[in-house]
């Protein structure tokens, strides 16, 4: 393997026959590859080319007497950035949690069984688990939400007055995280399995207990999957539109509170509310508000790309 | 022998393909046909029909689809409903030949062109659907609860707050009212039904309700939830909550008495028939145009003021002269005795009364 190879005397150039159908899956693949971007192209193209009124919108074609469209999206973006960095509030240790159980804590008969079970959370549709919040985990969880405004109230997060109806962002929030806990699980388990065995043995032939193994050795390698595992989740929620739109109690406004009935509404839920009867300047409003969402979307998974690649260079394996 | 259990279905298939392109060529041939109509000979009618407009006649307009291609088996109609707005724009640009409303056309609406008209004639307004909306609430220990507009206005705008407000308990002597924080379940999305709650907080209470009469609910406050069927969830599924809906999904849930004149008015379809009927008509209009002027501050307690009442629009004379045969066929339809009762089966609506209902009939008579 180390060794140079012996330089052949330069062969007679020979060119590799073609047949049919190298031809026919190549010009596919081609074909296929090019349409991403096509797509990718139309959608953005589409995206600027509708925008373009909305941002000389007057005040009369926005809701809630915002004076710009600027003024308008602000709350819209706060509250989409809002809910899914709540969601991962409560998604990330959890998938975590359950992805080192899978990886190193339960017995294999058990570790594959769980997986899959992770895997079937991914495939239940979004207006399920609207339906879902709505008619089970609001009402559930309402009077714990009532119990944490009595008792924690002066803390400006649990500031009253409490919802009735429990369809508050927190109570999205925990919808969110369901939705996004299967592929943060999924990867951060590929990530954790990964970990090179040496590494692992290592650990503990110099006396280390199980837990000690996988924070000195387990945790370190896979910070920067995790962290990417992280980003896709919370591309996914920030882009989710019916469980939000179903489940929340929605306001264009910038709150930091929990559990009242006012809360900050996402733009794919308000996109979803009011389409259905915009007509005129405000489809562009709207459609400028995807604009924002798709750059917002677009950012996060550039960054969660970023450090993909990074962990491929200082990853701890070679 | 496998051949033979498929025989049967196969020969139906034929026999069903044979008979719907045999629809289809009769539908491309000859809207001619059309001309010689009269209320007898509908079945002569062939053509194709479209109309957008306000999705509060959404599923009375599927009703009433069904029944009139069953009765025209040559007529296709559509209704899209995207909403009153894009309804009348449509209508104004030629997209449509008729649009469904929940407000008549503006001044300045009537003042323009209409594409799909003759020249030099308007459009006309004609009620065909009339919704009463219901003031619903779901509070432990409380099965009645009579309210004003004064109470309701100051509810929903977040000035009273717990049920127990000396205001309610003023209008409820018998009720035992918790001190618990009221949640106000307004409309997340924009809607005819919020445009007529408020118009009917804004007309009977005008200091308790400044906020002009629109699709989207006024203030930054109370819970919101989308469509008719996400309040009536939410109030169910709330404590102590209260909300405003279509009454015909108000479900087991609690329903306000409504304050007319003296007395506390419970919601029924006929007190919602009398309100319509007992407004004036518009004034300056076409004389075919039948713009209601609401009576919300009526003092009748046979009247119950919250309805919604939402209009088809259509030109007094088409420039396509089949296309208004059709327009008047359907329109007849909506407005005769059939088309209500369907609507109030479908969608809950209270059937025009009979006085109404014999002025319609007569402004649809005059389309052209």
């Amino acid at each position: 393997m180390t060794t140079a190879p012996v330089k052949p005397a330069a062969p007679p150039r020979l060119k590799a026959k073609q047949r049919p159908g190298d031809r026919i899956f190549s010009t596919a693949t081609v074909v296929a590859g090019s349409l991403i971007l096509v797509t990718l192209a139309a959608v953005t193209i589409f995206l600027i080319a509708q925008s373009i009124p909305a941002f000389t919108a007057q005040p009369d074609d926005l809701k809630g007497g915002a004076e710009n469209f600027w003024a308008y999206v602000g709350p819209l973006v706060f509250g989409t950035i809002w809910a899914a960095f709540l969601a991962l509030l409560i998604a990330v240790p959890l998938a975590i949690g359950i992805a080192l159980f899978i990886s190193h804590y339960a017995p294999r008969r058990l570790a594959q069984g769980l997986g899959y079970v992770i895997d079937l959370l991914a495939a239940v549709p979004s207006v399920v688990f609207g339906l879902w919040g709505i008619t089970v985990l609001a009402p559930f969880v309402q009077p714990f939400w009532s119990t944490l405004v009595d008792l924690f109230g002066w803390f400006p997060l649990f500031a009253g007055p409490v919802s009735g109806t429990g369809r508050t962002i927190l109570t999205v929030a925990i919808v969110l995280a369901v939705m996004i806990l299967p592929i943060i699980t999924a990867l951060s388990r590929e990530i954790f399995l990964q970990t090179p065995k040496l590494h692992e043995e290592a650990a503990l032939a110099l006396g280390a207990t199980r837990w000690e193994m996988i924070r000195t050795a387990v945790l370190p390698f896979g910070r920067p999957g995790i962290v990417s595992a992280s980003m896709l989740g919370l591309g996914r929620a920030l882009g989710e539109t019916m469980a939000v739109a179903m489940v929340l109690s929605p306001q264009v406004l910038i709150s930091f509170a929990l559990l009242q009935s006012t809360n900050p509404t996402t733009i794919a839920a308000n996109i979803a509310l009011n389409f259905p009867e915009a007509h005129g300047v405000g489809v562009n409003v709207l459609i400028a508000t995807g604009l924002i969402l798709f750059v917002i979307t677009f950012a996060v998974n550039f960054i969660a790309r970023a450090i993909v690649n990074r962990r491929k260079a200082f990853s701890g394996a070679n | 022998m496998k051949l033979k259990r498929y025989a049967a279905p196969a020969v139906i298939a034929i026999t069903a393909a044979l008979a719907l392109s045999a629809c289809a060529s009769n539908e491309g041939g000859a809207p001619a046909a059309g001309g010689s109509s009269d209320a007898a000979t509908t079945s002569a009618l062939s053509g194709t029909l479209t109309g957008i407009g306000a999705s509060s006649q959404g599923s009375a307009q599927e009703a009433w689809i069904a029944a009139f291609q069953t009765a025209n088996p040559d007529v296709t109609v559509n209704y899209d409903p995207q909403g009153s707005g894009a309804g009348r724009e449509s209508f104004i640009s030629g997209a449509a030949a008729f649009a469904g409303s929940d407000s008549a056309l503006s001044d300045d609406e009537l003042a323009g062109e209409f594409a799909s008209c003759a020249p030099d004639t308007k459009a006309i307004d004609i009620p065909v659907y009339i919704s009463p909306i219901a003031v619903v609430f779901n509070v432990e220990g409380v099965t009645d609860l009579n309210l004003d507009a004064a109470t309701i206005a100051n509810i929903f705008s977040g000035k009273i707050t717990t049920w127990n407000d000396p205001a309610i308990a003023a209008l409820n002597a018998d009720a035992t009212l918790p001190s618990a924080p009221i949640t106000a379940v307004h409309r997340s999305d924009d809607s005819g039904t919020t445009k007529n709650f408020t118009d009917y907080l804004g007309k009977v209470a005008p200091e308790a309700w400044a906020e002009k009469a629109a699709d989207t609910f006024p203030f930054q406050s109370g819970e919101g939830a989308q469509g008719t069927s996400g309040v009536i969830q939410a109030v169910t599924n709330g404590v102590n909550t209260i909300g405003y809906a279509d009454a015909s999904k108000a479900g087991d849930l609690g329903v306000a008495k409504l304050k007319v004149g003296d007395e506390f008015v419970e919601y029924t379809a006929e007190g919602a028939a009398a309100v319509v009927e007992g407004s004036p008509i518009v004034e300056g209009r076409e004389a075919n145009d039948i713009a209601i002027a609401l009576d919300r501050s009526t003092t009748d307690p046979t009247h119950y003021p919250l309805v919604l009442v939402s209009y088809a629009i259509a030109c007094q004379e088409y420039a396509d002269a089949a296309q208004g045969e059709l327009v008047k066929a359907y329109i007849g339809y909506l407005a005769s005795e059939d088309g209500q009762s369907v609507a109030a089966e479908s969608a809950g609506a209270a059937p025009l009364s009979a006085d109404l209902s014999s002025k319609v009939a007569a402004a649809i008579e005059t389309i052209k």
